[in-house]
């Protein structure tokens, strides 16, 4: 739990904003994850979300869809992304991974067992897209057992008492979604997100990031102005998408190290916002 | 269970451990605002009525309840009746649970609907109630199902609704159902989705039942009046789970009545080839509910067999698989094999051509009605009829057209 929360102390104390690139584990290899994960740290990386492929990934849109469908047909499972985290934690005991994922394959492992499991791989915090709070408090509960952090979803859609909801059982971050849509959609509003946030801070002192429909180093910068994080991954999952495996890792970085100096020169500009209160 | 005071879901959408709103968190105000619209709209005298009124003169409804004679005769023992849903405008029973949707959709103001569908009916019953009322009309539908429901898709467009074939996952119904919730949750302000049967996240399941529910409410008055008592037991095919919730759920608390649901076995159940996701499937998370799931030993949903499309579904709606549980209702499985003599069978016995789903009902009813005395009663829900599949049986038959 500490992880994730240590690092916001960190990039608070900088006057920096932290970046949150998401790939989708093992994709389009098995074999290229880790070298992925170490890139993306390299790059500027503070946070990795990192997917489990699902068979039915209701709320992704065709980018994240391929991938999914990609790392599965090499025959990716969640037992898989978890040994994935315990080779990159050779080298990296810092970075704090997110599992980001669907509710399924967790209770088919069993949920008690997945969480001492990934606790065990050195996971730190874990967002079910299908789970909403309503539905995500025994987990939340098991999870925070575990020292893991669960991160939940907030819309522009949902209402103060949701807000409070989430507030109640959320650690490390609130995941604010930017737009009404799957992942990958159109580019955002960020007058519009910059409105919303500050009723999201009135009602909860856990950092907030914010994702969906961030496609490069301008829009980064935007939201790293008004928002504690950034989360970025349709536009890397295309970059991997479009390279040969030899040459993902060198395009990846070129992208994410982009979006990072966009974001640092915000922050400069600005002298940096807090987020505790 | 106390039978008598059944009262699920609860307010939350929960039947025991199943149903509940597992979506992310951009679905959940549409969900919100459905749920109040539904229960504003229940307890509209006005809404009801017009609900009645389209069933009544557009629909056709009560459908009749008809003494299958010579196949009870020729089956040797229990006395069969057919609750005749395939007389139903469009051929299905899909039709009062699309009325009740669309009616919905214009009382909340939107103006496009948009549906999943797999064999093509319901989306041809969503298609016919959209350009009845005037709305615009999306049917989704996995790439492998266009391919095999040709005539359904042509329906389809002939009454003006746009098709748009799914080619993510396994192309099939399923994977319509996702790229459905995905073009809502994109389009949530002027969109309603109407799903065909009683899954996704609460309120559907309760509130498709709920439109259903006619075809159970209509057969126990039917069945007093005809036969002076109810049936032994009821019969219904389950793929989703609507056409059987319709009919079962007015008998929950009605005693001595046995509650018989039939899954789709396919090539046979140790084939892994079939469709039964409660009798093998595991309870798991899919499609806004939880409920009992066909999937591999990593939580990946996987794909399932049936020689009727309608059954082809790797989940159940959740109040059955509460049912289940509870002991109230039995799930038994017939094969494709099976099924495909129960078809011929009616077509020869009683000049009624039944719907490869349906067939499934029937096949179980040559089972069970041998082993009882020839004063016993089951009523079957025959919730569709077999144009749609002609093509597919006389394939079956080595026949081309
Ligand atoms: C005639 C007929 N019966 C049954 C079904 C299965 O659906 P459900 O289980 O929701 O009734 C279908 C689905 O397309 C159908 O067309």
């Amino acid at each position: 739990m500490a992880k994730i929360q240590a690092v916001f102390e960190r990039l608070q104390a900088q006057g920096r904003k932290a970046l949150i690139p998401f790939i989708t584990a093992g994709d389009p290899d098995p074999a290229l994850t880790v070298p992925l994960l170490h890139t993306l740290v390299r790059a500027g990386a503070d946070i990795i979300e990192l997917g489990v492929p699902f068979s039915d990934p209701m709320a992704d849109g065709p980018t994240i869809q391929r991938a999914s469908e990609r790392a599965l047909a090499k025959g990716v499972s969640l037992r898989q992304v978890l040994e994935l985290v315990a080779s990159f934690r050779i080298d990296d005991q810092h970075t704090p991974i997110v599992l980001m994922g669907y509710a399924n394959p967790i209770e088919a492992m069993g949920v008690d067992a997945f969480a001492a499991a990934a606790d065990r791989s050195g996971v730190d915090g874990v967002l079910v897209v299908d789970y909403p709070p309503e539905e995500g408090i025994e987990f939340a509960q098991i999870l925070h057992q575990y020292g893991l952090d669960p991160i939940f979803l907030l819309a522009p859609t949902s209402s103060d008492q949701r807000i409070s909801q989430v507030a109640a059982l959320a650690s490390g971050y609130i995941y604010y979604v930017s737009l009404k849509g799957v992942t990958g959609s159109a580019s955002l509003d960020v007058a519009a997100v910059a409105a919303r946030i500050p009723e999201i801070r009135t009602r909860t002192g856990v950092p907030v990031g914010v994702g969906f429909g961030i496609r490069d180093a301008a829009t980064a910068a935007a939201v790293a102005e008004i928002a504690d994080a950034v989360v970025i991954g349709s536009r890397i999952i295309e970059e991997i998408e479009q390279s040969s495996a030899d040459q993902a890792c060198t395009r990846v970085f070129a992208l994410l190290a982009d979006i990072r100096r966009g974001m640092d020169a915000a922050t400069n500009r600005q002298g940096g916002t807090t987020w505790v209160r | 269970m106390a039978e008598h005071d059944y009262d699920l879901p609860d307010a939350r959408g929960h039947f025991g451990p199943y149903g509940g709103v597992f979506v992310a968190e951009t679905l959940i105000a549409a969900l919100d605002e459905l749920r109040e619209a539904y229960a504003a709209a229940q307890r509209d005298p006005q809404f009801v009525a017009e609900f009645a009124y389209e069933l009544k003169h557009y629909v056709g409804r009560p459908s009749p309840i008809y003494h299958a004679r010579h196949w009870s005769d020729a089956l040797g023992g229990a006395q069969i009746y057919l609750k005749r849903e395939d007389l139903n405008h469009t051929g299905a029973h899909k039709i009062n649970n699309c009325i009740g949707q669309a009616l919905l959709a214009r009382r909340m103001g939107k103006p496009r609907v948009i549906a999943e569908t797999g064999a093509g009916q319901h989306g041809v019953a969503t298609a016919t109630v959209a350009a009845r009322y005037g709305m615009q009309c999306i049917v989704y539908m996995g790439a492998e199902d266009i391919q095999r429901q040709a005539a359904n898709v042509y329906r389809m467009k002939l009454l003006g609704a746009s098709v748009v074939p799914v080619e993510s996952g396994s192309r099939t119904l399923k994977d319509a159902l996702n790229e459905a919730m995905r073009d809502w949750v994109t389009n949530v302000s002027d969109t309603f989705y109407i799903i065909g049967t009683v899954a996704g996240p609460h309120p559907y399941p309760m509130m498709v039942r709920d439109f259903q529910s006619i075809i159970g409410r209509e057969s126990i008055a039917q069945m007093q009046e005809q036969c002076g008592r109810q049936p032994d037991a009821v019969i219904a095919c389950v793929g989703g789970g609507s056409n059987a919730m319709g009919i079962f759920h007015p008998y929950i608390p009605v005693a001595g009545v046995r509650l018989i649901g039939v899954e789709a076995a396919g090539d046979g159940i140790a084939t892994g080839r079939h469709a039964a996701s409660l009798t093998a499937g595991r309870p798991g998370v899919l499609h806004g509910n939880r409920t009992y799931l066909l999937q591999d030993e990593n939580g990946q949903i996987t794909e399932t067999h049936s020689i009727s499309a309608g059954l082809d579904y790797p989940g159940v709606g959740p109040e059955h698989a509460w049912l289940k549980d509870s002991g109230r209702a039995e799930y038994v499985t017939v094969s494709d094999a099976e099924a495909l003599q129960a078809f011929h069978d009616l077509c020869r016995r009683e000049d009624i051509i039944p719907a490869l789903e349906s067939s499934h009902a029937l096949a179980y009813a040559t089972r069970l009605a041998p082993t009882l005395a020839k004063d016993q009663i089951l009523l079957i829900n025959f919730s569709g009829r077999g144009d749609k599949d002609m093509h597919t049986v006389a394939e079956k038959s080595g026949i081309t057209f």
